[in-house]
């Protein structure tokens, strides 16, 4: 195993460098309001895309790390899952903290509207 | 044929290339192999070096007689490969993974495959098998007819059957090198590679390739 990550450390992406949010804490969760900033090749050329949506679920596996943003979209959900740590993945601004119960927010799916809305979350998380 | 190494299969894992696209890839501890044995075709009448690979703790008299020979340290595993000439390498030398492999060339892998004990025949031949339901009463895995009737009145040969499946020696061809580690003797190829985890790997240089 300890072999395994030498492979994947030098691949795996420091948060601190990719994510940008106001308060100090350099994570996201859960809930989260984010923007994804991908990079998108076209032909020879490369620019940034945005993708704004909330963090539906986030998986942790080495290099294999995910993460799920959803997002409404001229009335139709949108999912996206990026692999965390892909160089296509050019960072992560956190918009906004969302209060939420659950790891993987997959009742988002059933449900739209007002009632697919996610309290902010006010309080700032403590840093140790 | 030309020379190889010896080593374990680590595990799977997936890196991302220089373009961004993630590949599935097999980390192989490779080497350093010492020269257990050189054969020649006046002594031996063919050619062939003998590598060692790993530890061996207690080793037996007769390994530790083969070993004293060579003044290399006795090893797990023994390997014969075949080259076309033997005086290129001399006893107790040590072969590393920076002397065979760079990344971006292509390696076959050879090693046991894991055993998957008495197999259907859904499993060992890919059969598809029959109906879940539509009436289909316990035949759902079952492999159906096997041949004729009154002519032949035998089964052809070759038939496939269900029997034991893996656990025997095969090869994977053509297999990219990702990265090699020459400081901790890896190299990370794309794909999968026969055997479990921590088994007995052969690698070497591609047969249908030449770079």
């Amino acid at each position: 195993m300890n072999l395994i990550k030498h492979v994947e450390q030098p691949q795996l992406k420091s948060l601190e460098e990719m994510v940008k949010s106001r308060d100090n804490d350099l994570n996201f969760y859960p809930g989260d309001t984010v923007k994804v900033n991908v990079r998108v090749v076209e032909g020879d050329k490369e620019r940034i895309q945005p993708f704004e949506g909330v963090i539906m679920r986030r998986r942790s596996n080495g290099t294999g790390s995910t993460f799920t943003v959803r997002r409404m979209s001229f009335g139709v959900g949108i999912e996206r899952t990026f692999p965390l740590h892909s160089p296509r993945v050019e960072s992560v601004e956190v918009v906004r903290r969302g209060a939420v119960r659950r790891a993987k927010l997959y009742y988002l799916r059933q449900r739209s509207g007002k009632r697919a809305r996610i309290k902010e979350k006010t309080i700032q998380r403590a840093k140790s | 044929m030309s020379i190889g190494l010896i080593g374990t299969k680590i595990g799977m894992t997936r890196v991302f290339d220089e373009t961004g696209i993630s590949v599935g890839v097999t980390v192989i501890q490779a080497g350093p192999c010492p020269v257990a044995q050189v054969k020649t075709p006046e002594r031996d009448s063919y050619s062939a070096v003998q590598l060692g690979y790993g530890s061996r703790k207690r080793p037996n008299r007769p390994t530790r007689g083969h070993f004293e020979k060579s003044g290399a340290e006795p090893t797990r595993a023994l390997r014969e490969f075949r080259i076309d000439d033997p005086s290129e390498y001399a006893v107790g030398d040590l072969i590393r993974v920076e002397d065979l492999f760079a990344s971006g060339e292509y390696v076959d892998v050879s090693g046991v495959s894991k055993g998957r004990g008495f197999a259907g025949v859904v499993k060992r031949w890919g059969f598809a098998g029959q109906k879940a339901s539509h009436g289909a009463e316990k035949n759902h895995r079952r492999p159906g007819s096997i041949g004729c009737s009154a002519t032949p009145s035998r089964v052809v040969k070759g038939r496939k059957m269900p029997g034991r499946m893996g656990g025997e020696r095969k090869t994977v061809q053509n297999l990219k090198v990702i990265q090699t580690d020459a400081e901790n003797n890896l190299i990370v190829v794309k794909g999968a590679a026969p055997g479990p985890n921590g088994g007995f790997v052969i690698v070497r240089k591609a047969a249908k390739r030449s770079s």
